[in-house]
């Protein structure tokens, strides 16, 4: 990557694309198959959601009559705001607006505290020359190997011999705890020319100022493709909050998913509405989030195969 | 006076390699000398020592009087011009020009006046608020110089700062270079590995090969007086033709033909070094018949390819060429004939 | 060549605190503290325990409880990882060579990435739901009666539908991008020597595209087995009865439902052992990328 002769965002993939396919004489036939499969799997990839939001919008009577709709139905904004605003759940505290804020402090909690924990940890690793580098690098490794899920129970035990249930560092820190960002920041660093740390030398740098000056200004695009892969990741967050919130008002929308379900089981007509809402809610502000800032989320996810 | 003393500087990689085997050169005041070699020669290794990126394993280089084998880049008052230009991508021009001074301190008024000054002198004003993404090639060239110019430095050092112009630029700010060195009078490094930029630029040349320097002299004397045969095939385009030869008697034989010449060599198998321009195709005469072979015709100049007996030979020439696949009949002057040791390759 | 870099006795030992603090307390410490519990036998009322030795592991993996969810959790991840390899390329080549609504097709095509696991399983919910699912409506037209919930293979069929449908989005943008980096001399020097369409796909476009099918595979599989839980929660709505269920989800019901510490443990460090040997496997290819290119 030539970032000493740019430090424009990089070309879009899809101009990119475009470019390459023209050479190429169109063949009629080959282009109506590519769109049928194309058409197929927007159907299949598409559909469901749009079932989902569509049957949110019908009262849950006719849902438990006729089935799941692919109508609009007259009850959207009733359904949306009592899932918004109605205070739910067994202590009768938690709203769907306090689940969506507690959603946004995991999701940007979590992708800010692994970027500046991680860009920290990368800088030592790939600016500095010390005794315990290795060592080091092996240990932020090791985190890499066992995901969260398979060592949930003792982690559990961990944050509430911690007294950290119930709060939102306890639910935030300990998902910090994998080195992906450190990696990826790590890879990029090293993909910067080496002249850029010398000509900063030669200037006078020294570690704090190269960090401050040129290193982070110069990852200005990385750290937002990461935080908006990393938001996405904290948002998404299931068992980790299940299992460390018991109190509602720590709740998350994904968290909230689960309470919905079992709720559902014990009644005699299920609320489908307000369930598919809850999930419709769930879904949105990630799916926004990528879509809006789609190069930049592409580039930050294949840029980690590296 | 001396600007640079570089004293028996060894450079050793902890895996063992050995890229620089005691070099020793001083730069006098105001002086341009130009490290050339092949890549991998230790040139770049040799210039980033005496920047301070790399550590001397042993020797000393002493800069404006004082030793600053343990000083940090930025303590020894050197500037660099970068292959890649590194110019900070995020910062406009003038920032990129300030960013050094700024770290040492300086005033900003007078911080102002040396980018200004810088600018005028490089002609490079008009792009002050612009970043390094929007300028040309030759602009990112002009601004790298800016940038080692605030510094005031006591020696500029250039890592070969045009390989990345297309011909005509690098043409072009070769001799900018020359003049803005000449003017600002201060002593500067240039490495590189293009024996043309070499013999234009350098008021000294310091030919290196394989971490040792093969010969040190003025332009002029490199081409005229190639110290061994590696020197003699680096400088000079075409290279120098290097023809295995057997001297006896005050005749040099080649390939079973033979040429008087006067021997003040011992006897014996040589290396004989003939520069392609310096041969001329004779109508009669002594000489070496060659069969003649491709001809490529460069405009200014015409190059024969030739094999006397079983061993290649080039001939620049300006005048009518031979036919091709014919014999022509090769002469040359004594004094263009270079004698080379046959194992060592060093002049005899 | 190496790094140049700086040099300091104190600040990379301080750069490096937040992380590795991190690490040690909310990672090698619960690790530790799997691996000792799975050594005993821990008795959840007066919290006391007892050294056990293997037994935890020989109890654990001679349950058939446990072989029958682990045969599941491989069926359900060799069928998730490929169906999801398979989808993915094959909309990504389409993707690749059309040229009108490329970027809207793209769109379209990754919103689901954006969907949180149990959403995802939520949907699916409805979707195949006894009285309201129109896909068990579908699957009725053929004479198929899909009972989620209540068969085992059914249930399983669906929890492998949506965590499929999950992670092809995933596939794609991989594929996609894969695609797109194959240089355009590349193409159009195959587009000279082959003639077919087809036969040049799969000589050379798809073995251009291996380490990427190859790194997705990984991914795939660390996905299904650990990722979808969510999805699984969802969808055997805490009354397993007799739902297939995978081992991540077996070691989560056992250890905070049934209370058995060491035996979710041990089951966790075979989980452990079992994502190790995975990573070296990764590793292996990683460094015959490195040599590649």
């Amino acid at each position: 990557m030539a970032i000493a002769d740019t430090d424009r965002l990089p070309p879009a993939t899809s101009d990119k694309a475009k470019t390459k396919t023209k050479p190429q004489k169109p063949r009629s036939n080959i282009r109506l198959y590519d769109h049928i499969v194309l058409a197929i799997g927007v159907f299949i990839m598409m559909g469901p959601l749009v079932v989902a939001f569509l049957t949110s919008t019908h009262d849950y009577v006719t849902i438990h009559r006729e089935g799941m709709q692919i109508t609009w139905g007259g009850n959207f904004l009733e359904t949306y705001k009592n899932v918004l605003y109605q205070k739910g759940g067994f202590t009768g505290e938690v709203t769907g607006l306090l689940m969506t804020q507690n959603s946004l402090i995991l999701g940007i909690g979590f992708a800010v505290g692994k970027i500046v924990v991680s860009m920290l940890a990368a800088y030592a690793i790939v600016y500095f020359r010390f005794p315990f580098a290795t060592l080091s690098f092996w240990i932020i490794f090791t985190t890499l190997l066992l995901p969260l899920e398979v060592r949930i129970l003792p982690s559990y035990e961990v944050v509430q011999q911690l007294g950290m249930l119930n709060s939102y560092s306890g639910l935030i820190i300990p998902l910090i705890a994998s080195a992906t960002g450190t990696f990826f920041f790590r890879q990029f660093f090293k993909s910067i020319p080496n002249e850029m740390i010398e000509a900063a030398r030669i200037d006078g740098a020294g570690p704090v100022q190269f960090f401050w000056d040129i290193l982070v200004p110069l990852s200005k695009t990385m750290i937002a493709a990461i935080f908006i892969i990393m938001f996405v990741v904290g948002w998404n967050q299931y068992l980790w909050p299940t299992l460390m919130t018991t109190e509602e008002g720590y709740f998350t929308l994904v968290r909230g998913i689960r309470n919905i379900m079992q709720q559902m089981i014990g009644a005699d007509i299920p609320e489908y509405n307000e369930a598919l809402a809850m999930a419709v809610l769930a879904m949105l502000p990630p799916a926004l989030v990528i879509m809006i800032f789609q190069r930049m989320f592409i580039k930050g996810l294949v840029e980690q195969e590296k | 006076m001396t600007t640079l003393r570089i004293k028996d500087v060894f450079k050793r990689y902890p895996n063992g390699a050995e890229a620089v085997k005691g070099v020793s050169v001083d730069v006098e005041d105001g002086e341009l000398v130009v490290f050339v070699g092949p890549s991998g020669c230790g040139k770049s290794t040799m210039l980033r020592m005496v920047a301070g990126l790399e550590s001397v394993t042993e020797g000393e280089i002493e800069l404006a009087g004082r030793v600053v084998n343990d000083l940090e880049p930025a303590e020894r008052n050197i500037a660099m011009v970068f292959q890649n230009y590194a110019l900070y991508p995020h910062m406009s021009v003038r920032k990129n020009l300030a960013y050094g001074l700024k770290n040492r301190g300086t005033p900003q008024a007078e911080i102002d006046r040396k980018v200004d000054e810088a600018a005028k002198l490089l002609q490079i004003g008009e792009f002050l608020d612009r970043k390094p993404s929007q300028l040309s090639g030759g602009q990112r060239q002009r601004v790298a110089m800016g940038r080692a110019i605030v510094r005031d430095p006591a020696i500029f050092l250039f890592d070969e700062p045009l390989s990345n112009l297309d011909a005509k630029l690098r043409n072009q700010m070769r001799l900018e270079i020359k003049k803005l060195q000449r003017s600002l009078g201060t002593a500067a490094i240039y490495v590189t590995h293009d024996q043309v930029e070499a013999m234009t630029l350098a008021d000294r040349i310091v030919v290196l090969n394989n971490g040792l320097i093969e010969q040190v002299g003025k332009p002029h004397e490199v081409y005229s007086q190639p110290a061994s045969t590696f020197v003699a095939s680096f400088i000079g385009a075409p290279p120098m033709n290097l023809l295995d030869a057997t001297l006896s008697d005050g005749r040099i034989e080649i390939g079973g033909q033979s040429f008087a010449v006067q021997q003040t060599q011992k006897a014996g198998p040589i290396k004989l070094g003939l520069r392609p321009e310096r041969l001329q195709v004779a109508s009669g005469g002594e000489g070496f018949r060659v069969e003649v072979g491709v001809l490529e015709d460069l405009g200014a100049t015409r190059l024969i390819h030739a094999r006397l007996g079983d061993q290649d030979l080039t001939i620049a020439q300006d005048s009518e060429l031979p036919e091709p696949s014919s014999e022509a009949l090769i002469t040359f002057r004594h004094d263009d004939a270079h004698f080379f040791d046959a194992s060592s390759g060093r002049r005899i | 060549m190496e790094k140049a870099q700086f040099q300091s006795r104190w600040m990379p030992y301080l750069l490096l605190a937040p992380q590795m603090v991190i690490i040690a307390i909310f990672f090698i410490w619960p690790a530790a503290e799997a691996i000792r519990a799975s050594f005993f036998l821990e008795d959840p009322f007066f919290g006391n325990s007892t050294f056990v030795g293997l037994q935890n592991y020989t109890d654990a993996l001679s349950a058939s409880d446990y072989k029958r969810t682990a045969w599941f959790t491989v069926v359900f991840t060799v069928l998730v990882s490929l169906l999801s390899l398979a989808l993915g390329m094959m909309l990504a080549v389409s993707a690749d060579r059309v040229l009108r609504g490329q970027s809207t097709y793209k769109t379209l095509l990754m919103w689901v990435y954006a969907i949180a696991p149990p959403v995802a399983g939520l949907i699916g919910v409805m979707l195949f739901d006894q009285h309201i699912g129109p896909l068990v409506d579908f699957a009725a037209m053929f004479g198929w009666h899909l009972q989620i919930g209540v068969d085992y293979w059914d249930t399983g069929f669906a929890m492998i539908v949506v965590s499929t449908w999950k992670q092809v989005p995933y596939c794609f943008i991989f594929f996609l991008s894969g695609l797109q980096s194959i240089p355009t001399s590349v193409k159009e020097a195959s587009a000279i020597d082959c003639q077919s369409e087809t036969r040049r796909f799969w000589t050379i476009t798809f073995p251009l595209l291996a380490p990427t099918t190859f790194f997705l595979l990984i991914l795939n599989i660390t996905y299904a087995m650990f990722e979808t839980f969510g999805t699984i929660d969802q969808i055997v709505k805490d009354q397993p009865g007799n739902s297939p269920v995978t081992l991540v989800y077996k070691v989560f019901r056992d250890g905070f439902r049934g209370n058995d510490i060491g035996g979710s443990s041990a089951q966790s460090v075979i989980l452990m052992i079992f994502v190790l040997l995975l990573t070296i496997v990764q590793f292996r290819l990683i460094e015959r990328r490195i040599h590649y290119t």
